[in-house]
Formats: structure tokens, C-alpha cells, sequence
């Protein structure tokens, strides 16, 4: 075979093509609101006293230790970890109106959550009422959720022979019964709402649009990820309380659908192809067969 | 009457697994300086794989919330698989494209493509939180996820490379029925591996399309999965051509009054590594046009990714180009180097480089993470140099008439 330029745009044109087969689809348009019926949390953060009365509920309810009784927290930036599943932190920036603004972070329970569709045991899963939970006894460890997640959100226990992913479980036991999440029970200043996130859109959108010379004109959570079940309004830039617009709109798991539509085209098409190559290859060599012995014969 | 039968005709045991050797004999000729430095790597190795599972993965690496995956998924795992592609790369050129004439490495490019993923899961193991649970794969639908594509590919691809392994190993065994059975069914075996191969080289890939905000624009494109598939392609193409080499040096012996013209073929391997290796090239400008990142060119990132592009792409196919063209054996061979190391570069760029380039706080791995990785090569090492200096691998059966 002589290497000439049109081999090689043979080749770029063929493999080129290839990657066509797979191209991503978007997801066809979905019911107006994703999840509207599931259970979901409206947080204003402009009734938000940073009181951290939810990390506290948060611990007791999910036995983790307290947390730090200290003011001082609010001089940094604070993460969620295996054994802090909610924190309350400051925004650097104050508000128009003057004040201090506070935002508490936990998993924002996507509509189609990443972390989730990555779980190849599914011990992550999206539940009917809207909590994403995990179930430690399905889990390997691979920690794709980490990797998967957006926000960041999933845990790690590095430290234990045993570990578990951990985060915010929505209080899905305390859902089923009927109860809220715990930090929303204890909430003083009604900074947290809980209710379906269709109403809850509607709520968001009557204070934001209402309001327009107070609010950030955006419900963080409407669109982000494909749409969250924590939805935050704000009058300070969303950024400023460690809510990151490069999230994007897109939801998750359909960025993986095209490269997902792969295999059942290749187990389907694959084994034909190949074996009329091979077809096509044995009678060649049955034809220009000259009697000479074959190098390769003697390995066989 | 024993004693003497066992002293004029060797034992079944001194002839397969002592080479002919008597025991005293066979410990003495393992007393060599490279054995003493394999000796001492899997030393601390092995101890070291007992202790990341008594205490945890983070007392042995440096993984940490934002970087979930190091060294033994980046090397052990993305890298391990792509640098065993050859098994299928070969098996396709021989069984199904009829190309004959690569007969003679067929069967070191499927050994090496066997231990490639029996390393990889290995490392997988050390890497997974909860190993015994790896099982659910197959009792849980998790079909949305990549990694279930990943895990059921390399499961069943791993058990393909074991039966078109067999065949060798059935035949050194002496077991004729079983290696005839197997024979036949290469052709099946070889498409089987083909298909598996496409799929999950190319998952890999899709692995990261789900974190688009983790790694860097010129590194991550939804076409991941296609440079995946054909980076493992000109893998298996250079992997070939350069362990080949290094067998034909170290394995000398093996080869003597079996000839086979090792540099043809290098030159023959090299046509075809020059054609995909600059497709690929212009591919990845492709996904770098796609992804509307041509101003992210520049700092760090965008010279690092000139060094990966220009050193290790373009350069090897130009270097194969070169070498077909020119048949110059040391041009192949040096391109043969330049794309392992390019495969190499480019899965550790993505799991390692890229991913997390906005993080404030980096990952290197821990010393315990490169010596674990480093034992698991050296196994793989030893293993292959055991089975070819044993069974009929890299040279036909003496004496067997095939």
C-alpha cells in the first residue's frame, strides 16, 4: 500500500464520519415545568439571618457531629463534607439595601441528577418524591458521582476501610413521613419553603418579578443542570454565595445520551461487517493463492 | 528405578515450568541484577496493596473530595487499556483482514493485551472503596451510566482475551482438544474482541463527557469517545512495533532459527500507524474548532497541549510516514516510542492535567499511589516473561509440529 494524499483523506473522511453516528440529540422538549409535582425547597436568601440553626437540625437529624458553635466560621468559605452534609456561608459582597447576606449550600436534588445516571449500580437514585438517596449496601466505590456532579456535592469517607458516599439526604425518612426536611423545620425567619416545585417556581417568580429593583432577575435552580429541586432567589450575584452560573442549563445525563446510542449500533452492526470482511479477505487470498508457503502457517 | 528415569528423562514439572533446569539450577538463573530490582519493587509493592485495604484509601493516596479519581484510574486503568489494545488491533489485521504475515505477533499482542487488563482491574480493585461490591454491576441496571458499559466491556473482554490466550496455553499443555476447539473459534473470538474493544475504548472516553466544567475546553469534547477509539487503535499499532523490538533484544534466544523479518512488519505497522495517527491529529483540531477553543491556545495549558499535539502526534506520524517510506526501522521504532508515550500523555492530560485545571488545589499523587503502580507493571513484566519464555508466543511449539 502507497501512502498518498488521498489515503490519508480516505481515512480522515472515514473516521471522521464515524463520530457523525453518534451525534448528540437533545432531549426532546419535556412536560413546561420538569419535576413540578416533586417536594422541593424555595430558599430566599434575602430572609436569611445566618443563624445556622439548619447545620445544627441538619446534625442532629442525620447523626453527624455538631457543628462548630463559632462565628468565625462565616471568615471563610466553608464546603459540605462526609460529616457535614448543609453549611451556611457569607456572601463576601452586602446588598444594595445594606446588611449581610448568607446562603446555605447542600445537594440541590436535580430533576435528573447527574450523580445518579453515573452510578452504574444505581446506589445513587433519584426517588419519585424528588430526594436524590443512596444506598451504601450497592455501593463499590468508584466515586464516578464525584466526578459527575456539578455542584460538587458527593463526599467521600477516605478515611474508613468501609467508606460511603455521603451527603444531603433531603431527610427522605422524614419526607415518607410525612414530616419536612429537618433544616426547613427549624428555619425562623422563612428563608426556606417547603413545597412542589411547580408552586414553588410560581412563588419564586412572584417575589423576583415582582420585585425587580430588589431581586436578581433569575431563579438559581429553574434551569441550572436541567433543573433543581433547591431553587434559590437572591438579591446579591448568585456567584457571591457559592452558586456558579457555569453549571449551564443542560441536564446532566443527557449529555452522555449520543455516546451512549454507541453500542447498540456496534453490537448490532460490528459482527456482519467484520465477518464480511473476513469473507471478503479469505476468498482474495483463496484466489491469489500460488502455492507458495504461507510465513505465518508455521505459528498457526 | 524412579531416581534414575526421573535423572535420564526430566520431570513434567523440571521440563514446563523449570525449563529443563533442576530446581538448584533454576533459583541460580534467577539470581540476576533486573530480577533483584523487581524482587525489590513488589518487596514494598505488595505489602503496600495489604495496607491501602487495612487502612484505607486515604491514608495510601492523595485523592480528595474535588479529585476523586488519581493515579490508578488516570495510569493504571485509562492508560493500562488503551496500551493493551493491541490484542485486538492484531487479531482483527490477522484473522479477519487476512493479512497473514502478522501471524507471528498475534499471539505477544493478545498476551499483552491479557495482562494489560488483568493490571487494570487489579488496579481497579485497589481504587474501588468497596471492591466486594463490584458485583452489583451485574445485578443492577445502572444503563444510564458509562461506567456499566465500561464494567460490562471490560468483564466480558477480559474473559475473550482469557479463551484467545488459552490457545497458546492449551497447546503448551499438550492438550489438543481443547486448543483445536479454541482454534476454531478465534475468528468468533477476534470479532467478539473487535466489538467489546470499539466499545469500551471509546467509553472511556465518554467517561468525562458528564463533567464539562472539570476539564479543560482543549482537552474536553463531546467527541471524546472517538478520539478515545482511536488513540487505543494507534496504541495497539505502536505497542506492537515498540515491545516487539524490545522482545526481539531481550528474548533473543527465543527467536534463534525461527526467523521472522520483525522490521518488515515494523514498516508494514507503520503505514497504517502513520494514516490514523494523522487523522487523529486532525481530528483533535476538529474538536478544538467544535469546542470554539482556539483562543484557549495560550498560558500553561494551552503550551502543554501544543507539546501533546505537535511532540507526540504529529510528529509520530510524520515520523511513521517517514519510516514507511523510507523503511528505515529506527525512524518506526522511534515513532513507535513517541506514540506509547503520546497515548500515555494524553490519558494522564485528561485525568490527571486537565481535569480540575480551575481548582485552586492540585493533585500529585502520593508515593504509595506511583509504587503500587509501579509494582502492578512490574508483575505484568515478569508474568509476560514467564509465559513466552514457557509457551508458544512469541515462537511455535518445539517439537510440535505446527
Amino acid at each position: 500500500m502507497k501512502m498518498s494524499r488521498r489515503g490519508f483523506l480516505r481515512v480522515a473522511g472515514f473516521t471522521g464520519s464515524m463520530g457523525l453516528v453518534g451525534l448528540p440529540r437533545r432531549a426532546l422538549g419535556a412536560a413546561a415545568v420538569p419535576g413540578e409535582d416533586e417536594n422541593s425547597v424555595l430558599v430566599d436568601t434575602t430572609l436569611c439571618l445566618g443563624c445556622r440553626g439548619c447545620e445544627a437540625a441538619c446534625a442532629e437529624a442525620n447523626h453527624l457531629p455538631d457543628p462548630p458553635d463559632d462565628e468565625k466560621v462565616f471568615q471563610g468559605r466553608r464546603q459540605t463534607g462526609p460529616q457535614v452534609f448543609t453549611v451556611v456561608n457569607r456572601s463576601p459582597v452586602a446588598p444594595k439595601a445594606g446588611g449581610e447576606r448568607f446562603a446555605k449550600t447542600q445537594c440541590m436534588h436535580c430533576v435528573e441528577p447527574a450523580c445518579a445516571s453515573a452510578c452504574p449500580v444505581r446506589a445513587l437514585d433519584k426517588k419519585p418524591g424528588g430526594p436524590v438517596a443512596y444506598d451504601p449496601s450497592r455501593c463499590m466505590g468508584c466515586r464516578y458521582c464525584m466526578v459527575a456532579c456539578p455542584f460538587g456535592i458527593p463526599k467521600y469517607e477516605y478515611a474508613s476501610r468501609v467508606p460511603r458516599v455521603r451527603k444531603c439526604t433531603f431527610c427522605a425518612e422524614r419526607q415518607a413521613q410525612g414530616q419536612t426536611p429537618a433544616c426547613v423545620s427549624v428555619c425562623p425567619s422563612g428563608a426556606l419553603t417547603m413545597g412542589k416545585r411547580g408552586e414553588l417556581l410560581a412563588e419564586a417568580r412572584r417575589r423576583v418579578y415582582g420585585n425587580p429593583d430588589k431581586y436578581v432577575q433569575h431563579v438559581y435552580g429553574e434551569h441550572e443542570a436541567g433543573g433543581t429541586n433547591w431553587l434559590y432567589i437572591s438579591d446579591v450575584p448568585f456567584e457571591q454565595l457559592g452558586l456558579s452560573p457555569s453549571v449551564g442549563d443542560q441536564s446532566y445525563p443527557t449529555l452522555v445520551k449520543g455516546a451512549l446510542g454507541v453500542p447498540p449500533f456496534v453490537m448490532t452492526l460490528w459482527p456482519p461487517l467484520l465477518m464480511g470482511l473476513y469473507a471478503f479477505s479469505h476468498r482474495r487470498k483463496e484466489a491469489g493463492e500460488s502455492g507458495e508457503p504461507d510465513a505465518g502457517e508455521t505459528h498457526r | 528405578m524412579a531416581h534414575v528415569t526421573a535423572a535420564t528423562a526430566p520431570s513434567w514439572f523440571q521440563d514446563k515450568i523449570l525449563l529443563g533446569m533442576s530446581l538448584r539450577q533454576y533459583l541460580r538463573s534467577l539470581l540476576t541484577p533486573l530480577n533483584g530490582l523487581a524482587f525489590a519493587i513488589c518487596a514494598v509493592g505488595l505489602p503496600l496493596i495489604v495496607y491501602r485495604f487495612a487502612a484505607g484509601l486515604g491514608a495510601t493516596t492523595n485523592l480528595s473530595q474535588t479529585q476523586p479519581w488519581g493515579l490508578w484510574i488516570g495510569f493504571d486503568m485509562m492508560t493500562g487499556i488503551a496500551l493493551a489494545a493491541g490484542g485486538f488491533t492484531i487479531g482483527a489485521t490477522v484473522e479477519l483482514f487476512g493479512l497473514d504475515e502478522y501471524h507471528p505477533i498475534e499471539r505477544p499482542a493478545i498476551l499483552t493485551g491479557f495482562l494489560g487488563y488483568v493490571l487494570a482491574v487489579l488496579g481497579l480493585i485497589c481504587d474501588l472503596g468497596r471492591p466486594w461490591n463490584m458485583v452489583q454491576v451485574m445485578v443492577r441496571n445502572g444503563t444510564a451510566s458509562v461506567l456499566f458499559e465500561v464494567a460490562w466491556c471490560v468483564m466480558c473482554y477480559t474473559s475473550v482475551l482469557a479463551l484467545e490466550f488459552a490457545v497458546p496455553f492449551f497447546e503448551w499443555l499438550g492438550w489438543k482438544k481443547a486448543h483445536g476447539a479454541l482454534k476454531k473459534a478465534l475468528l468468533a473470538l477476534t470479532v467478539l474482541s473487535v466489538m467489546f474493544s470499539t466499545m469500551h475504548q471509546s467509553a472511556l472516553g465518554s467517561l468525562y463527557i458528564i463533567a464539562p466544567g472539570k476539564i479543560h475546553p482543549l482537552w474536553y469534547s463531546p467527541w471524546i469517545f472517538v478520539f478515545f477509539f482511536i488513540t487505543a487503535i494507534i496504541a495497539g499499532i505502536s505497542m506492537v512495533i515498540f515491545e516487539g523490538a524490545i522482545s526481539h533484544i531481550t528474548f533473543h534466544k527465543l527467536f534463534q532459527g525461527h526467523h521472522v523479518d520483525f522490521d518488515k512488519l515494523s514498516i508494514g505497522l507503520a503505514k497504517a500507524g502513520a494514516l490514523v495517527t494523522f487523522a487523529y491529529f486532525f481530528l483533535r483540531l476538529q474538536g478544538v474548532a467544535d469546542a470554539h477553543a482556539w483562543g484557549e491556545i495560550k498560558g500553561f495549558y494551552g503550551a502543554w497541549w501544543l507539546v501533546e499535539m505537535l511532540g507526540f502526534v504529529l510528529l509520530p506520524s510524520l515520523l511513521y510516514a517517514y519510516g514507511a517510506r523510507n523503511r528505515s526501522v529506527k525512524a518506526v521504532r522511534l515513532a513507535a516510542t513517541l506514540g506509547v508515550a503520546g497515548v500515555v500523555l494524553n490519558r494522564l492530560n485528561i485525568s490527571l492535567v486537565a481535569y480540575n485545571w480551575n481548582q485552586a488545589q492540585r493533585y500529585l499523587p502520593s508515593w504509595m499511589e506511583i509504587w503500587v503502580s509501579l509494582t502492578l507493571v512490574t508483575l505484568g513484566v515478569l508474568s509476560f516473561r514467564w509465559i513466552v519464555n514457557r509457551m508458544p508466543v512469541l515462537r511455535p511449539m518445539a517439537g510440535s509440529g505446527h
